[in-house]
């Protein structure tokens, strides 16, 4: 049985759908992230998962049991690392992985956490003298000191500069190769493509795309992208659109062209430029990138 | 197959690291020992070889230090599990708990058990100043009442507590709230100065609708040097748990582990 079972969940918030019949799997060993922007029913439909809310209606089943009704046993296998949650600040980090580890059956030698988290020299400090990056390794830490067989990364590095952003992937890149089943929500997509196993991509509440990040990638690996500064004149180039195989869309004084024909198109659109003296001002021929393919996704609305 | 950790070893885990967090807080320190202390030295200083009545042996301590003692026991238990249950539900450290296979009630347990010890020690640290410093004395054959009085006390004031911490929206009101629900009634409950002659009668009035009165003055009968006869104040008992129930509704209807929406943490992250 897969560690995580999701059938057509639903959660309401008054008349607001935030969860709209979301429905996947998480094997064991799995790393498994859910992408969309702010606002899609990610972190909702994780707290779900853990236990922190109830569910409108659908079935979930998390390492076997439903985390509405299963109580302790079920938090004793679970690791959670919350997008925002503070910190005893009275403790130091060896006082506080120890406190909740109290709580579990298994825990995981602190020695070990503090490696994996690279927090052994600060073992003994007190948590408010320490920086928010060292504050989030805090929360993996605490995450993990019950010996989770299933761990839930809530954002993991929002807010974080981009050394702080490494060093977490390879922490979580470590936990991966110690098996550990992971789900996690991001809006960074090149974070999921450097960590997770299999992408959900998920916009308002619904489900729109899964698959490994080059899966998500083939979906429009045929198509190659023209872009362009709009020409000066640029009211006669939209005449020239009617010519092209693929499809142009203009944004910010850039035209993109997304086309299965690059050969013919690039042909049709220098012999129009030459013809009428105007300049394709920074002319670029690219593969789409994950980026591309997600913002294609999620209707090129998000709001980072 | 390890087994789970015992309700009693969690208990004892939760009881410890509330006191640890308070015994490294500051704030708290003071205002639940630091402050009824300077009181009772103030009023030491003030009432310095004042004579009660002519003839009578008894020192004005007498009078005022178990009432000091109640005050401390109620600061230690009401506003102080009021406070920090408030910020600690703020900083997401009640959802943090939540999420752990820690019962809830274990971690409820945890405040109000050390919120008692902390009121013990406080309530005794008075007294003993009053015994050392100013020749207040006790009957240790009201002990069991006293005992009982002040567990009965101090369980009802930290069900209020936890009401507080319902009611209070933010770690920053709760303080506020504390400290206004608690002064004015303790100006009207033989704490700092004695109605029991003749008050004005929206002040006696005050004083018996609330329960700090009744404690104060349950509590005080154990160290009443005219008293005859048994020092048990059934009535007052009754109100006093009465006041207890009444908090424990609250909680039980408003508590909440998660912090307000668009609260301090909320802030602190987008910074």
């Amino acid at each position: 049985m897969p560690t995580v079972v999701v059938e057509n969940l639903v959660k309401d918030y008054g008349t607001l759908r935030a969860v709209d019949g979301l429905s996947f799997t998480v094997e064991q060993g799995e790393v498994v992230a859910l992408l969309g922007p702010n606002g899609a029913g990610k972190s909702t439909a994780v707290e779900i998962l853990e236990g922190h809310r109830t569910r409108t209606s659908g079935q979930v089943t998390v390492l076997g049991a439903d985390p509405a009704t299963g109580g302790a046993a079920f938090r004793d296998r679970i690791g959670i690392v919350l997008q925002e949650c503070g910190i005893e600040r009275e403790l130091t980090i060896t006082e506080a992985l120890n406190h909740y580890g109290a709580c579990y059956t298994r825990t995981r030698p602190l020695d070990e956490v503090l490696e994996l988290t690279g927090l052994t020299d600060l073992a003994d400090r007190r948590t408010h003298q320490l920086s928010g990056g060292q504050k989030r390794r805090i929360d993996l830490a605490l995450g993990l000191i019950g010996d989770p067989d299933l761990l839930f990364l809530d954002e993991p590095t929002t807010g974080f500069d981009p050394s702080a952003r490494r060093q977490a992937w390879d922490m979580v890149r470590g936990l991966r190769t110690l098996g550990t089943t992971i789900l996690l929500t991001s809006h960074y997509m090149d974070e999921v493509e450097a960590l997770a196993d299999r992408v959900l991509v998920i916009n308002q509440g619904k489900l729109v795309a899964q698959g490994t990040p080059d899966e998500l990638r083939a979906g429009i690996a045929d198509t190659t992208l023209v872009r362009f500064d709009q020409p000066a004149n640029g009211g006669t180039v939209q005449e020239l659109f009617g010519d092209l195989t693929g499809t142009a869309t203009a944004a910010n004084n850039r035209i993109e062209i997304r086309t299965t024909n690059p050969t013919g198109d690039l042909h049709r659109l220098t012999d129009w430029a030459l013809k009428h003296d105007q300049e394709l001002g920074h002319l670029e021929v690219t593969r789409p990138t994950l980026e591309d393919v997600y913002l294609d996704l999620i209707g090129g609305d998000e709001n980072e | 197959m390890n087994k789970r950790p015992s309700s009693l070893k969690l208990l004892a885990n939760q009881i410890g690291y509330q006191n640890r967090r308070f015994r490294r807080n500051v704030m708290a320190a003071f205002f639940t020992l630091a402050f009824p202390l300077m009181f009772l030295l103030l009023f030491g200083a003030l009432f310095e070889g004042v004579d009660i009545a002519p003839g009578v042996e008894v020192a004005a301590a007498q009078f005022y230090a178990p009432g000091l003692a109640v005050f401390a026991a109620v600061s230690a238990t009401y506003t102080n599990i009021g406070i920090s249950t408030a910020i600690s539900r703020d900083e997401g450290i009640l959802k943090r708990t939540r999420g752990t296979p820690l019962p809830p009630w274990i971690y409820v347990g945890g405040v109000v058990g050390s919120g008692i010890v902390l009121a013990a020690f406080g309530a005794a640290l008075m007294l003993t100043v009053g015994v050392l410093a100013y020749g207040i004395e006790f009957d240790w054959a009201n002990l069991v009442p006293a005992v009982l009085t002040f567990v009965l006390g101090v369980a009802s004031f930290s069900l209020l507590g936890l009401a507080l911490a319902s009611v209070a929206n933010s770690g920053q009101s709760a303080p506020a709230l504390a400290q206004a629900t608690l002064l004015p009634v303790a100006f009207a409950s033989n704490i700092f100065i004695s109605v029991r002659n003749d008050p004005p009668a929206w002040l006696g009035l005050l004083g018996d609708i609330f329960p700090l009165k009744a404690f104060a003055d349950a509590f005080f009968a154990c160290f009443d040097p005219f008293r005859q006869g048994s020092v048990y104040e059934p009535w007052l008992l009754l109100r006093i748990a009465a006041w207890g129930v009444l908090g424990a509704l609250v909680f039980w209807r408003k508590f909440t582990w998660e912090p307000a929406v668009g609260g301090p943490t909320r802030s602190r992250r987008r910074r």
